[in-house]
């Protein structure tokens, strides 16, 4: 993938090309996957039932079929819609999960764009999902849609705070925003002196990772924070107005998003794509390793996400904004004190 | 910030980050009239979006990498978000409103100017003829040997911003967190006369 790889000398353009299909070929490999082993699957043997059978062995081409049902489907807007607008918000969330994949390694050399502001772009630019809600939700013209976003809105901004404040702690730790750098620092660090298995920050940052992961669960409006496309009450929110293609985007930008926030989850908390220095393990080795390793934690993370979504109800909409707000802020604030002090006195 | 501003260095004339900003400033200028002329309030709201992003862009420009992100999260991420959310929650007409202008448009254009002969005179007396020295970024190459040193791109730049804000200019920057405090609370008294 690299130049440096290949043993190759590629233009700029040229790498960059390379980079952006091995990119997309990854997330939508990951997305697939995680669609059929959780949404199809998992939740299906949890509730005793078998899940899809039929299209290919096991089931395992039915994403492909329900892939090819969206695409046939009219494209429906209604009478008053902002057509523009309606267009444009798909895009815009769909291209906020995308951005997102930009900085995460997978390698020593494997990571489209090593950023100097890394996590800092990635909260960022998940950020900007928000947008693409509120304009979906108002130039639907339907108002369940607008409450559906309104909803989307406090809920998302309402858990940006406690996941970046989790994310401090972590860059205390390490001293850098740059995901290579948090990395190296969980692979060469060592917990009491022990340096076998590195310092890999979900055990020394347990309270940052707990925070980060139901703040993750909220962003992306999984049950138990469901509530900005609760089918009892808005029908499906936002969405309520998408049909065909348009909606087959914001299926794919869910369930990106969700591998998005895992592997940057497993880079900030499991270690990323690197196995404790003191294995001694060349990057020529953890070129091929790094990505399996990266994908793998993801693709357990996500199974958490989901695990945590088919296991509990719905909350209230007071609840949502209590949690965040009079617990997770305190304690994530409370969590960059302790590290802080921790981290000069040690 | 002023380490990246060389001010004797033989410049050279970046042509694609001065290819960029021409486009990136016709488009920013052409958003900002829609601000103000279209005829819908969501739709000015969206197009405010495109002059902040061409903001955050023209940070990048200036190798301001850390600002530039601040740009995204805050001013697109939260404060267009609760202009959205604000207009929403009250009236959100679709299609075009009448009742949108107002009768102060020299009064505008007579703070616009003002503000712009403010802002030129203070960054031309600062800078002058200081010119940025533009630096190619460059990712950072794979090392041989020692597993995982790899990383520690532009950390530099975060930690001269890092250094400004909270050693050189510590006193300002806590003087406008309180006010900015005092005007949240101050927001709140008014807004909860019970």
């Amino acid at each position: 993938m690299s130049p440096v790889l290949l043993g190759l000398e590629l233009a700029f353009w040229q790498s960059t090309v390379i980079r952006v299909i091995a990119g997309l070929v990854a997330v939508l490999l990951l997305t697939g996957g995680v669609v059929y082993l959780y949404l199809f699957k998992f939740v299906s043997f949890m509730q005793s039932r078998l899940g899809p059978m039929e299209a290919g062995p096991y089931g395992s081409l039915q994403l492909l079929a329900e892939v090819g049902k969206w695409l046939q489907k009219e494209d429906i807007h209604t009478e008053d819609s902002d057509r523009l607008i309606f267009g444009l918000a798909p895009a815009v969330v769909l291209s906020s999960t995308f951005l997102m994949f930009v900085v995460i390694p997978a390698g020593p050399d494997l990571v489209i764009a090593n950023l100097g502001t890394g996590i800092y772009y990635v909260l960022a630019v998940s950020a900007l999902s928000v947008l693409g809600i509120l304009m979906a939700g108002w130039a639907s013209a339907n108002k369940y849609a607008l409450m559906g976003a309104l909803r989307a809105g406090g809920q998302l901004i309402a858990y940006e705070l406690p996941m970046v404040l989790a994310v401090l702690g972590v860059v205390v730790m390490a001293g850098s925003l740059n995901l290579q750098d948090i990395v190296a620092a969980q692979a060469n660090g060592e917990i009491f002196g022990i340096s076998a298995i590195g310092n890999p920050y979900i055990l020394t940052q347990f309270v940052a990772f707990a925070v980060f992961m139901i703040a993750v669960q909220a962003e992306l409006t999984q049950t138990p924070f469901d509530m900005p496309i609760a089918e009892s009450e808005l029908v499906a929110g936002y969405q309520v107005e998408y049909s065909g293609i348009r909606f087959l985007v914001y299926f794919i930008s869910e369930f990106a998003t969700a591998v998005a926030f895992a592997a940057v989850a497993s880079t900030l908390f499991l270690g990323g794509w690197a196995l404790p220095t003191s294995w001694g393990l060349s990057n020529g080795v953890m070129n091929v390793l790094g990505p399996i390793l990266v994908a793998t934690k993801a693709v357990l993370l996500v199974g958490v996400v989901f695990w945590t979504r088919f296991s509990f109800p719905r909350f209230r909409e007071d609840q949502l904004q209590r949690l965040a707000w009079k617990f997770l802020i305190p304690i994530a604030l409370a969590n960059i004190l302790v590290t802080a002090v921790f981290k000069v006195a040690f | 910030m002023s380490g990246l501003l060389a001010a004797e260095s033989a410049t050279t004339f970046d042509v694609p980050a001065n290819v960029t900003f021409a486009v990136l400033a016709v488009l920013m200028v052409v958003a900002a009239i829609r601000v103000v002329t279209t005829r819908n309030i969501v739709h000015a709201a969206l197009w405010l979006v495109v002059v902040l992003g061409g903001n955050a862009v023209v940070y990048l420009l200036l190798q301001a990498e850390f600002v530039a992100m601040t740009q995204l999260l805050v001013y697109i991420g939260a404060i267009i978000v609760l202009f959205l959310f604000g207009i929403m929650l009250t009236r959100a007409p679709l299609g075009k409103a009448s009742d949108l202008d107002n009768n102060q448009r020299w009064l505008g254009a007579a703070v616009g100017v003002l503000l712009l002969v403010v802002i030129g005179f203070s960054v031309t007396r600062t800078w002058g003829n200081d010119r940025l020295d533009f630096v190619a970024y460059e990712l950072p190459a794979a090392t041989a040997g020692a597993a995982v040193e790899v990383g520690g791109s532009g950390n530099g730049r975060t930690q001269a911003l890092a250094n400004s804000i909270f050693v050189d200019y510590l006193i300002p920057f806590e003087v406008v967190s309180v006010l900015l405090t005092g005007a949240l609370i101050g927001a709140i008294v008014l807004a909860r006369r019970d």
